[in-house]
């Protein structure tokens, strides 16, 4: 089945998110729409799906223009999407979850029997190894991507629109995906890819359009070269690595020992960390989301207090403090989700460039607020720190994602640190912010300060790291030089030991399995992006 | 290559966590009970009467001695308690049997402590029992109202609400046309209308439910007083004397001992919640309905982008959830009493609410809590009955304070639907 777009041009109010594109996906191709977060992609795939009416153009099928009122009436179409966010009712079994919508029925109940057959009948086909019974919150990330795929199959969907789906992934898990994709498109389905990942999209792509603030920048062949789709999808030159020079480490130490932490429901968190960060160095943790680091980040900064081992900064144990005795301590922390622990949004720039140092004798006065004092700093934030605002009074949620985020970095540079620890620095921020963050944490380590940084883009990892700590299920699996090669990583990432990943990788060429270690040579890019927001 | 398997999960083994709030409140409760049932227990004779409602034999009474049989109670809950404490200690669980086995010993040695502390100590067990289910019967009804709304993402405070108006319009239509079939069916529809402005505000409005949820109950509170004095009051004859709905016996089933009398030997809305409720629990776990029903209440935008429409579910179901909690309304003047009062559902809409939390938003779990429930009202109308030492104003508490022992201390964190209480706004 072919999709077409025609001059599609959807509005919310004064912004324009999509500005007519034109777009065919032809049956039996991958078909890419390559861009930066916030370029419009989702909303672009909202709007073919029919969650969104478009404000102007068509949408044909098959050269027959259609018009979509709801996502059923783009399903019955044979239209089927794989969202980035899945949209998988937890608690349901994966058949209730692919039979929901278009149950079948037997009289007046449910017929799950029918969905289990053709769940195993896809997922043979298609060696998906999924079993209709198991309730979908236990399942590995993957394994839940492809029951998204499986519900649009069911539904005999001959377009399949995949929405950002390598961004929860494991590198292998990546490459099985694209091995899917690689079939579908041999049975003549028409798939439609978003991506931001070039490595991802020039290994899989017959043709890919790129845009960019919602227009159609231009098309690219599959052959171009990384920097050229870099470049079109920027719309500048982009420096693609991050000026650094070597690491000059000093006696300052943040050591972690036997940091463990367990949850609730009796499952490890973190088992047994130790590791050390000398002053002057950037360890960056790497590792798919989930697996331990977000606890990491939290039990430094005092938010876990059911943690236990050794946190010792310098000679001054962290364990136990809490807290804000930790901040005071010179620890600075960048939470991984800015909107809801970074920032209160509905406050002011300047009042939240001050939200954790407002009791200090600088910004406060016996109990009332130094306001002179805390718009000077605002002041001084924004100049030095290049925030983009209209106004220091503004809320901090009118600004765009990567203006927001340097709000909360501007933060905590600003105090004399002993300790930096940054999870998702530049988490759906654009490049520009992007390289500006990465600078600034290259400077506060050349001041000589131990900085911990987690990221699960392995692109981010290589533009900042000294040291690269992999994490699997809560365990720390080694730590790898920066130089270690994206298969090497990937392999610990999905639970093998620096050692053994090195191993495997001596012995066995292909061990990341096909693309993942073809394109060594992009290890460098800066495209730290998470999600859309 | 040993590693990078992906598509199996990894085997985790899990830690032991020792939780150690249960085994507390079981010891607690068990020293407790030792001083109550087995020190203090009253040196009589506590006699159970089993037969009535029986014609085909002559079941004998019951007699247990107090002092025995608190003392039986209190040594089985001590070595459970410390039973518990040590499995805790090994990081299990209490198996749910010997829970039971402990909550039983619990209630049956305080019933026999307070009967047998009474100045008189012969009660019918029937009675005691058919009265408690009776007294269920608008906690039942509630609380499948609220299960309706909650399980499709709507947060239902206005229970209490639908009960009043529920009772309201039962006893007004029914005295009116003189029958209790209208009535019941003014009741449904009563409810329905309280149902009306929950779902209107709270699905189309996007006004906060318990907001909205709290405000129908003070204006239904208002409404129904208002006309109660100014109408109902003026011509008690003509509009507050609803006649009752009937009753009656199913043959063979009344005659099993104690058990027949109490469940199949009662006015026929007793009935209707049986049906209601297996109904209720068909439909949610077994029907297209209940699958998207349930969708709705926990990931809207999955059920949105396979074509459900989830407001318009979400309103039919608070809509439903009305007619069903009405019919509870009309228990208070269609089968206790034949007359409204003001406030008369004195809050057991929010015990509803408790049961359904305690239940675990499942059909048969609020079923069972709202009974729990219904034994405690009951308990406070059978031990003032005969006579008993504990000042009333206490035992009128009784219920209450079971609803907080239940949902703070034994529930815990309970999880309910993930998406209850936020408005589904589309894109």
């Amino acid at each position: 089945m072919k999709l077409e777009l025609r001059g599609v041009t959807k509005k919310f109010g004064d912004f324009t998110a999509n500005d007519s594109i034109d777009l065919v996906v032809e049956p039996g191709t991958v078909h890419t729409l390559l861009g930066e977060n916030g370029a419009g992609k989702s909303t672009l795939m909202n709007v073919v799906y029919g969650l969104y009416e478009p404000t102007e153009g068509e949408i044909l099928i098959d050269d027959q223009p259609v018009t979509f009122n709801g996502p059923s009436d783009a399903m019955n179409a044979g239209i089927g999407m794989v969202h980035q966010h899945f949209m998988l009712v937890p608690v349901f079994t994966v058949a209730e979850n692919v039979a929901l919508g278009s149950e079948a029925t037997k009289g007046v109940s449910l017929d799950l029997a029918t969905t289990r057959k053709k769940i195993r009948e896809i997922s043979d086909q298609y060696g998906f190894e999924v079993d209709p019974d198991a309730v979908v919150e236990d399942l590995p990330v993957g394994v839940q991507q492809r029951v998204e795929i499986i519900k649009a199959l069911v539904r005999d969907a001959e377009v399949l629109i995949l929405d950002e789906p390598t961004a929860v992934l494991t590198p292998s898990e990546t490459d099985q995906l694209l091995g899917i994709m690689d079939q579908l498109r041999q049975d003549g389905k028409s798939l439609l890819f978003i991506s931001h990942k070039l490595r991802e999209v020039r290994a899989i792509s017959n043709d890919i359009t790129v845009i960019r603030r919602g227009k159609v920048v231009g098309k690219a062949d599959p052959t171009v070269s990384t920097n050229e789709l870099a470049t079109m999808m920027v719309g500048k030159n982009v420096q693609l690595v991050v000026d650094k020079e070597e690491a000059h480490t000093n006696s300052d130490t943040f050591e972690v020992k036997d940091l463990s932490l367990v949850a609730p429901n009796g499952v490890p968190l973190l088992k047994n960390v130790n590791f050390t960060v000398h002053g002057g160095e950037i360890l960056a943790v790497a590792g798919v989301q989930g697996n331990g680091q977000t606890e990491l980040t939290e039990a430094i900064i005092g938010l876990q207090p059911k943690a236990t081992g050794s946190l010792k900064l310098g000679e001054t144990e962290l364990m136990g403090k809490s807290t804000k005795q930790i901040l005071r301590a010179g620890v600075g922390f960048v939470p991984e989700d800015r909107s809801t622990d970074g920032l209160v949004g509905s406050f002011s720039i300047s009042e939240n460039l001050i939200l954790d140092l407002f009791d200090r004798k600088e910004f406060s006065r016996a109990a009332t607020l130094n306001r002179s004092a805390i718009s000077k700093n605002a002041d001084r934030a924004i100049e030095e720190f290049d925030i983009r605002v209209g106004h220091k009074n503004d809320a901090a949620a009118t600004l765009s994602g990567g203006n927001q985020q340097k709000i909360v970095v501007a933060r905590e540079l600003t105090r004399d640190l002993k300790l930096f620890v940054a999870s998702q620095p530049t988490r759906g921020v654009d490049v520009g912010s992007i390289e500006f963050i990465h600078k600034r944490i290259v400077a506060e380590r050349d001041k000589g300060v131990p900085v911990i940084i987690v990221s699960t883009e392995l692109d981010e990892v290589y533009a900042l790291a000294d040291r690269i700590a992999v994490f699997f299920h809560g365990e720390l699996m080694g730590i790898a030089p920066a130089d270690t090669p994206r298969g090497v990583l990937g392999q610990m990432m999905a639970g093998a030991t620096y050692e053994e990943a090195l191993a495997s990788a001596d012995f066995g060429s292909d061990v990341g399995t096909g693309a993942a270690t073809v394109e060594q040579s992009e290890n460098n890019l800066p495209w730290a992006e998470g999600e859309n927001r | 290559m040993s590693t990078a398997v992906l598509d199996t999960p990894r085997e985790e083994k899990t830690e032991i966590v020792k939780n150690w709030k249960n085994p507390t409140i079981l010891s607690v409760i068990a020293v407790i009970s030792l001083i109550l049932l087995g020190f203090r227990a009253p040196a009589k004779q506590v006699t159970f009467r089993l037969g009535d409602g029986i014609r085909w034999a002559d079941i004998p009474n019951l007699q247990i001695p107090a002092v025995a049989y608190g003392w039986v109670a209190a040594v089985v809950m001590i070595a459970l308690a410390l039973f518990s404490l040590v499995l805790m200690n090994r990081g299990k669980k209490m198996p749910l049997i010997l829970n039971v086995v402990f909550w039983f010993f619990f209630i049956s040695g305080i019933l026999v402590w307070a009967i047998g502390s009474a100045s008189s100590s012969n009660v019918s067990l029937v009675s005691i029992l058919s009265g408690a289910l009776a007294l269920s019967i608008p906690m039942i009804f509630g609380s499948m109202g609220g299960l309706l709304c909650e399980r499709s993402g709507v947060v239902n405070i206005a229970i209490e609400g639908q009960l009043l108006f529920g009772a309201f319009s039962a006893v007004l239509v029914g005295s009116m046309t003189d029958s209790p079939w209208a009535g019941l069916l003014a009741a449904m529809i009563g409810g329905v209308l309280v149902s009306l402005i929950l779902a209107t505000f709270s699905i189309k409005y996007l006004v906060d439910q318990t907001i909205v949820g709290v405000v129908v109950n003070v204006l239904v509170s208002g409404l129904t007083g208002f006309f109660f004095t100014r109408i109902l009051q003026a011509n008690p004859a003509e509009l507050n004397s609803a006649p009752k709905l009937p009753g009656f016996e199913i043959p063979v089933l009344s005659q099993i001992p104690v058990v027949g009398p109490v469940l199949f030997n009662q006015s026929v809305l007793i009935y209707l919640m049986y049906i209601v409720v297996g109904l209720i629990w068909f439909a949610l776990n077994k029907s297209k309905w209940g699958l998207r029903t349930r969708a709705v209440g926990e990931h809207p935008k999955a059920a949105d982008t396979l074509g459900v429409n989830v407001n318009r579910l979400r309103f039919s179901n608070v809509l439903m959830a009305g007619a069903v909690a009405g019919m509870g309304g009309a228990f208070f003047t269609l089968v206790s009493v034949s007359t409204f009062n003001a406030d008369m559902t004195s809050g057991q809409g929010y015990i509803a609410l408790a049961a359904l939390i305690f239940g675990r938003w499942k059909p048969l779990g609020a079923l069972m809590a709202s009974l729990l429930f219904g034994f405690s009202l009951q308990m406070q109308f059978v031990l003032s009955g005969l006579g008993t030492t504990i000042p009333t104003e206490l035992l009128a508490m009784l219920p209450y304070v079971v609803t907080i022992l239940a949902v703070a201390g034994l529930v815990g964190r309970s999880r309910g639907p993930a998406a209850s209480g936020k408005p589904y706004i589309k894109g």
